[in-house]
């Protein structure tokens, strides 16, 4: 089967959302990379490691527009069987555009590689992680939008081959007035291996600070319940949930947060849950893998020293 | 101003979610349904407040079968003027798009507004496919709507930040978490929807891509292993050797 990759940049590198989704189509077929903007060759070609053939790279676009890329895509995707986006803030914008204008099917949200025993079967995640649906694609041509974190990235020696790549992009109705890029720097949610997450437990947003540093620590990013964002004591876009940002990492650590099922809903793709939290029979120790009863404001500085320890023992 | 919105129906957020038919239906047994949290606090809301500011009608447009019908009396209720439900049994997002594409087509709305997804297939897919399907811009997990005269300002969530566009014309936009605050229906609004109009108009044929050929909840997890508070040695070599995350 051929396979046609999209694989989105961010300030010239390609990512980490893309190469995953680079390698899983590696593991369908020849996989062709379409890319745009101002990617280093040398970094293109490099795609080889994570199992692309050649790479396809449009220079005129120079921003994320959402009607030209797809035009690109279906453009590039003209003798492609299957197309894999990573679900990604650019995924979700595209993916569902370019299946309709290839008329074909589309699971967003794949968990794992196609089925294909009996015909063309995607294992995805429903009802908010709560749980899974095989979804078997019966067009001509298939998309896939692949969740982030979901399968382990191999790499070899290999090289892509890489082309310019031009089509008729047509107008855009759509003009970029500015990116505003989040403040404080750190690690992006959707991106992060760990995640150090606190709720109302917390009293107060002057009560961050041991928060912000255990993820510093950790390598980790930030987030929160609901209500901590309602009440503005967090940014909105650190609300994980149900109606939040739904997240995946390895390591998810959960301090003064009750677990409620809106809640889980959104982190139980998590490979791990460390939960803190003074009340025992809060409902997320059901969904824990290691927990720990106690007043978060002792329980977190003793954990940053002994993770400092271990650190420096490292 | 005339605002078209999509409404999904989706079970409660706390809804136990079990199958039946050999695991190939989501059981509705005693299952309660809701507006999906997005379209409704977010995309409903803004496309009212829009509304109220600039003049115009906020329609709603759902495909489905008659047990749809208490929902959109729910957005009605809330606000909007009437209600379109196109009567067919949808199993995929692109019926679902086609079918809503089909019927907008040359009915010359201003925009046509989405939640991000749904909480029961969080597919992300019906907006991008009826803004390609009607040939419009489409902007997804907006955040921010701002009208201006002929011109829309909408700020995006994208990797790392926002993103501010700007579009003349028609346009389609799924809506996520900050672009409205949900709206409680008053005893006035639950009145007044009994008779505002619901157009039950036919299905124009649309097919699906794709189908849901089994369903499988998550195996049951192990039990919480429990570490002492004072014990935080212990906490990090069971992270670092036993879960090998750190
Ligand atoms: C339709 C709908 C959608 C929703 N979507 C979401 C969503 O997407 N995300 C989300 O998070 N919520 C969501 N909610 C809200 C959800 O139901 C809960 O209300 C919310 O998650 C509770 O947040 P919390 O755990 O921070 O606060 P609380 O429930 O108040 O829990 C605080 C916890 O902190 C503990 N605690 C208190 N003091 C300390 C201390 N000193 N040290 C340690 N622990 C302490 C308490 O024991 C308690 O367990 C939704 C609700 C609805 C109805």
């Amino acid at each position: 089967m051929s396979v046609l990759v999209f694989a989105d940049s961010n300030n010239g590198a390609i990512a980490k959302s893309a190469v995953e989704a680079i390698h899983y189509g590696s593991k369908i077929g020849e996989t062709t990379v379409i890319t745009y903007g101002n990617v280093d060759d040398s970094a293109l070609a490099s795609l080889g490691n994570y199992g692309a053939s050649k790479v396809l790279i449009n220079k005129s676009i120079n921003e994320f527009d959402g009607q030209k890329l797809s035009k690109l895509i279906r453009a590039a995707a003209e003798s492609a069987e299957v197309i894999v986006f990573a679900m990604d803030f650019s995924g979700k914008s595209l993916a569902s555009r370019v299946a309709a204008g290839l008329n074909a099917g589309l699971v967003s949200g794949a968990l794992g590689l196609p089925d294909t025993s009996n015909g063309f079967v995607v294992r995805k995640a429903v009802f908010s992680g709560k749980a899974f649906a095989n979804c078997k694609i019966n067009s001509d041509k298939k998309v896939i939008a692949l969740m982030p974190n979901s399968i382990q990235v191999e790499t070899n020696d290999a090289s892509a081959s890489v082309e310019e790549f031009n089509a008729d992009l047509g107008s855009s109705a759509v003009t970029v007035k500015e990116f505003k890029a989040k403040g404080g720097g750190g690690v992006l949610l959707t991106e992060a291996d760990v995640i150090v997450s606190a709720g109302r437990g917390l009293k107060g947003p002057e009560n961050w600070g041991m928060i912000e540093e255990l993820a510093t620590e950790m390598g980790a990013a930030t987030a929160c319940s609901r209500p901590v964002a309602d009440i503005g004591w967090r940014p909105h876009h650190e609300h994980v949930g149900q109606t939040g940002i739904a997240v995946r990492p390895n390591l998810y650590i959960a301090v003064g947060i009750s677990g409620a099922i809106q809640h889980l809903a959104g982190v139980n793709g998590s490979k791990v849950m460390v939960v803190i939290n003074t009340d025992a029979e809060a409902p997320f120790f059901k969904a824990a893998d290691y927990g720990v009863v106690g007043d978060a404001f002792d329980v977190v500085p003793k954990f940053i020293e002994k993770l400092k320890a271990f650190k420096a023992q490292q | 101003m005339k605002i078209l919105v999509c409404i999904s129906k989706a079970p409660d957020t706390t809804a136990k979610i079990s199958f039946t038919d050999s695991d190939t239906k989501f059981s509705e047994t005693g299952v309660q349904f809701i507006i999906n949290p997005y379209d409704e606090w977010y995309a409903l809301v803004r496309g009212l407040e829009l509304k109220e500011a600039n003049g115009g009608t906020v329609t709603t447009i759902s495909v489905g079968a008659a047990d749809y019908d208490p929902i959109i009396r729910k957005a009605l209720a809330i606000g909007a003027d009437d209600a379109v439900r196109i009567d067919t049994q949808p199993t995929d997002a692109f019926q679902v798009a086609s079918e809503i594409a089909n019927y907008a087509k040359d009915k010359g709305y201003d925009m046509v507004l989405c939640g991000k997804e749904t909480i029961n297939y969080n597919g992300s897919q019906v907006g991008g496919m009826i803004a390609e399907l009607m040939n419009l811009p489409y902007v997804s997990l907006a955040v921010k709507l701002e009208v201006n005269g002929g011109t829309a300002t909408i700020e995006r969530d994208m990797q790392g930040g926002t993103e501010v566009v700007e579009i003349s014309g028609a346009f389609v936009l799924s809506a996520s978490k900050g672009m409205a605050e949900q709206r409680i229906p008053n005893m006035r609004g639950i009145m007044q929807a009994r008779t505002k109009p619901l157009t039950v108009v036919p299905a124009s044929g649309s097919l699906a891509m794709t189908e849901i050929v089994s369903y499988e909840l998550p195996p049951a997890k192990s039990a919480c292993k429990m570490v002492d508070a004072e014990n935080m040695d212990e906490l990090i070599s069971l992270l670092h050797n036993e879960a090998k995350v750190i």
